[in-house]
């Protein structure tokens, strides 16, 4: 383990980890604080320029109450559910697929395959917003939740190969080439070789897809128009005005929004941080 | 396909339209605003009151997020109904083909006497194309306390008047005006006035419509005057750090006296400086020129390829209707276009009812009026001459460039 | 794309099947085909789309008007265009310092104490909080008159100069701001890197008495070589496609002095009504994205010959 254990150091060390842990997130959380603390202040207050210091009344049962019942948040939410779950399945499946046909076999092409794959991640992907609608039209599924969830699909599947690739490159390759040896077919090689071994990089990527792709509010906006397929970022977006934008409610409803992901990271890291080792790493 | 579908949807809108069954009527809005939200909801529970078989499906959008979706379900899956705007902004779209002709509904209701105002607004080529539900007019939101403390008894009506205001303030450390320039368009709002004042509507227009170079002795005769202000330090620093929202504290907190703003800004103010805060009119600078102002329209429209027409004219009609008209602008703080519905009983609205009625002509905005890729440049160099006004002839250049690529070399 | 003849027979062949002689072949492309399709079919015919608009002079919607390169001659000779493509480039440069300042906070994190976990989650938060809002609080803490650093310098008699209003410090305001959450993001890469370094290399360098920083350069940072690319990369991208707290902040100015090339793009495909200028952009900065992409083959392909 790198750094060394903590707890293997003298105790004055371990007691200053222990200071500087909570310091040092306080001061990373900064702008965070500033987020939930304009969360609780009333629009007057931010009219007032008062930013930073102590609200004139603090209001966060209302503008938490403004939020849900100003909007169907409770359905956009589970609409982000629907949009977000799948589409993370789909696009970590067919990676994992093709990041191993790209890692595991030389075959010629297979960089310029790849590079694709990269490049397409590059693009500034707001340009693909008029195509990509009239292909979503001529499907018949445009303003359907399946449109979203296939552009996601094909459009993370781009990072998520590279991403998959990196990591199955850097596995013993040994591993594959003994199975080979014994017969077992590739199919299988894949099934029960490599997955359980990149576990813990599927368990990061799923995290990262789940932000990545539940915090668009891009897609959807171009895709869906219907308020009740709309997803939580979408939705929140209604709070901003023409003129006269709710900080506070935007504040609160973006907390809101983001608690799903920071959940996910929670429940997962234990996939793909605490205890679980890289099986590359013992072969 | 598509055709079949087409004619299943307008055969059974059709049935549906002869029994009670609900028919559907798509709106999809911008009106993201608290008090936009609010006026929007109320019109369509009226609507749907009067209209128990029609279901109104209310799709809101943030008013940035609408530009992009706009251009997107025009062409695809229309609604039946959205929001947008009078003027160059509608015309844009008429040009395309993609807005329905309601001068019918125009005609029907006798709109032509009942919204004198705003006929030109709502027409392309003698045809109109939308119903307006509010206007507004643009003038100085300023602190009654502040002036005073300042020794200001009366508001100024001339140029001179104003600049010796602005003095005054100055002297009681008062910063006269307070903008934010981060989005951009506070500073079209006084361009648009300085150079109405000045150079008169029908030189605004031609410059709006691209026929007279931004390099024009007329137009930097604009920025001088302008210039006299910003020497004078009329304006707050640092504009370009904030939005308009974010500029308004200096006029909460009395670090500044006025605002040249449209009357969405009442809201925002609380309610203890509220109280203080009155109204006047943009000076005169040229007593030979007519007073021409700003009046920016909010109006509905159906688009072409919209599925459920009929439906959506009712909506216009009883939109335009005087008793709406009065709920939906007074809900705004804005004026209802039809002649009939009555001003909301506030300083503000009838402080701007009354100067909208002597003025001798009327423009929409800036941003509304010329080419939205001209708007954008222009605004640009009149946030830079706000910060810099030794650039001018740079930047006047440069918009010129823009004005020519668009509209041609003249 | 494969040349099949010219593949080498797998060394043992057991059964004589055409799959079974080609099966090293053939499986690679089954195992991409599904990916590749889609991908091809949302992604990259979209982009040859748009780069077909680029030579089209078009509103978003109504009739297209082919005007052949002129687009990009106007592009060239856009002061902004040149402004927002040197922007980016500070944003490249400086945006690499979130892969660093990620390991580092990676390296403080990965401790197994009583809460860390839910350290870490908080960490994360950066990262998944809307970009809106994130924008909103930095410009508070810049604001001139009512920001926090306003606050907290003023009482020592110093002036902030407004960044955000200052044409000369408007785009490092914001790239700040962005190195929040990229950070955090980078510090996921890391903490899921350092789960794979190999344990008994570092007892090894422990007892030949390498520490500290040796260690972490000799022994831990080349192990995290997959990690590092993958950091790389999404800073990369991040930095170029740097959008959202562009339009939030600043709008990209004062007057287009922090204006990027994304956020010009997207300007000129929304709010100017300019598709075809937009696409050219979009070209440009693809162009140059193509650059990045060979480069870092290249370094991987020799990696990967030399490792293996």
């Amino acid at each position: 383990m790198f750094p060394r254990p903590i707890q293997e150091s003298s105790k004055s060390r371990q007691l200053m980890y222990k200071v500087a842990l909570p310091i040092s997130l306080v001061i990373w959380l900064l702008p965070m604080i500033a987020i939930v603390a304009t969360a609780g202040r009333s629009l007057h207050d931010i009219n007032y320029g008062n930013y930073w210091g102590i609200p004139s009344e603090w209001a966060f049962l209302d503008n938490f109450g403004e939020v849900f019942s100003s909007s169907p948040i409770l359905i956009y939410l589970l609409n982000s559910v629907i949009i977000t779950v799948p589409s993370i399945f789909g696009a970590l499946f067919l990676s994992t697929l093709a990041g191993a046909g790209l890692a595991l076999y030389k075959f010629k092409g297979r960089f310029v395959i790849f590079a694709l794959f990269i490049a397409g991640n590059f693009v500034p992907f707001q340009i693909l917003m008029i195509p990509v609608r009239q292909l979503t039209l001529d499907l018949g599924i445009y303003d359907t939740y399946l449109a979203v969830i296939l552009f996601q699909v094909a459009f993370q599947t781009g990072f998520c190969t590279f991403f998959m690739r990196n990591f199955i490159a850097d596995l013993p390759f040994e591993l594959v080439e003994s199975a080979r040896s014994e017969g077992v077919s590739e199919w299988k090689i894949l099934i029960h070789v490599i997955i359980p071994l990149v576990r813990p990089a599927l368990a990061a990527l799923a995290v990262l897809q789940f932000t990545f792709i539940w915090n668009d509010f891009f897609w959807p906006l171009i895709l869906i128009q219907s308020d009740e397929l709309r997803p939580i970022t979408l939705g929140l977006t209604t709070l901003k005005g023409q003129y006269i934008s709710s900080f506070n409610l935007l504040a609160a409803g973006s907390l809101i929004a983001a608690l799903p992901p920071v959940m996910m990271f929670f429940a997962m890291q234990r996939h793909f941080i605490a205890g679980l080792t890289l099986g590359a790493s013992k072969g | 396909m598509k055709t079949i579908k087409t004619l299943l949807c307008a055969t059974a809108i059709a049935a549906l339209s002869t029994t009670a069954f609900a028919r559907d009527l798509v709106m999809n809005a911008n009106t993201s605003d608290p008090a936009q939200k609010e006026a929007m909801e109320n019109l369509i529970a009226d609507f749907e009151a009067a209209y128990p078989e029609i279901d109104v499906k209310f799709n809101l959008y943030d008013h940035e997020a609408f530009k992009v979706a706009l251009r997107n379900f025009l062409v695809s899956d229309a609604p039946d109904l959205i929001t947008w705007n009078a003027g160059n902004r509608m015309k844009v779209f008429v040009d395309l083909g993609l807005f329905e002709d309601v001068s019918d509904v125009w005609a029907s209701e006798n709109l032509y006497e009942q919204m004198p105002a705003v006929v030109g607004a709502s027409s392309v080529d003698g045809k109109q194309y939308g119903v307006p539900y509010a206007y507004y007019a643009w003038g100085f939101y300023y602190r009654k306390d502040l002036f005073e403390q300042a020794g200001i008894t009366e508001t100024p009506s001339t140029w001179e008047e104003f600049k010796e205001m602005g003095a005054q303030l100055n002297a009681a450390d008062i910063t006269p005006v307070t903008i934010g320039t981060k989005n951009l368009w506070p500073t079209a709002g006084w361009f648009d006035f300085l150079n109405l004042r000045v150079n008169g509507a029908d030189f605004h227009a031609d410059l709006m419509d691209g026929k007279i170079k931004y390099t024009d002795e007329r137009v930097k005769k604009v920025f001088e005057i302008w210039e006299e202000l910003v020497e004078a330090d009329f304006f707050v620093e640092n504009h370009p750090a904030y939005s308009f929202q974010e500029a308004l504290p200096f006029m909460n907190q009395g670090k500044a006296a006025m605002y040249l703003l449209a009357p969405f800004i009442v809201s925002m103010f609380p309610d203890d400086v509220r109280e203080q805060v009155e109204w006047f009119p943009f000076p005169i600078i040229d007593e030979s020129v007519g007073i021409y102002e700003d009046a920016p329209t909010d109006s509905f429209h159906i688009p072409v390829n919209a599925k459920n027409k009929d439906d959506a004219r009712l909506f216009l009609k009883f939109a335009a209707a005087a008793e709406n008209q009065t709920k939906t602008a007074g809900t705004l703080d804005m004026l209802p276009p039809n002649i009939n519905a009555s001003v909301k009983d506030d300083r503000f609205a009838q402080g701007g009812f009354a100067q909208l009625s002597k003025a001798d002509g009327i423009m929409q905005f800036y941003d509304r009026d010329t080419d939205p890729a001209l708007a954008k440049v222009g605004m640009q160099g009149f946030q830079e001459f706000l910060q810099h006004p030794d650039r001018i002839d740079d930047i006047l250049e440069r918009i010129e460039v823009e004005r020519a690529r668009i509209y041609g070399a003249l | 794309m494969t040349d099949m003849t010219s593949y080498p027979v797998p060394p043992k062949p057991r059964h004589t099947t055409f799959y079974s002689r080609n099966k090293l072949v053939i499986t690679p492309l089954l195992f991409i085909a599904p990916a590749f399709a889609m991908f091809s079919l949302f992604v990259i015919y979209p982009i040859i789309q748009s780069i077909s608009l680029s030579f089209y002079e078009w509103q978003g919607i109504g009739p297209k008007k082919w005007v052949g390169f002129n687009n990009y001659d106007l592009l060239f000779k856009d002061p902004v265009f040149w402004k927002a493509l040197v922007n980016n480039i500070y944003w490249l440069v400086l945006f690499l310092l979130a892969p660093v300042l990620g390991l580092i906070i990676a390296l403080f994190l990965n401790q197994k104490v009583f809460g860390i976990r839910l350290v870490k989650s908080l960490f994360f938060f950066p990262f998944v909080v809307s970009q809106i809002v994130v924008g909103l609080v930095f410009t508070w803490f810049y604001d001139p008159a009512f920001g926090l650093i306003a606050a907290l310098i003023e009482p020592l008699g110093l002036k902030l100069p407004s960044i955000l209003a200052s044409e000369d410090w408007a785009t490092f305001g914001v790239i700040i701001a962005g190195l929040w959450p990229q950070t955090a993001y980078c510090m996921i890469l890391y903490l899921t890197g350092l789960n794979s370094v190999n344990p008994e290399m570092i007892e090894a360098a422990r007892l030949d008495g390498a520490r500290g920083w040796r260690l972490l350069v000799n022994i831990v940072l080349p192990q995290l070589r997959a990690a590092t690319f993958i950091a790389i990369v999404v800073t990369v991208i991040g930095a170029l496609r740097s959008f959202d707290l562009v339009a939030i902040m600043t709008e990209g100015g004062p007057y287009n002095s922090s204006n990027v090339l994304a956020f010009y793009m997207y300007d000129n495909a929304i709010f100017r009504y300019r598709m075809g200028y937009a696409a050219s952009i979009a070209t440009i900065l693809f162009l140059i994205m193509d650059v990045y992409i060979v480069w870092f083959l290249m370094r991987l392909l020799k990696n990967e010959k030399g490792s293996r």
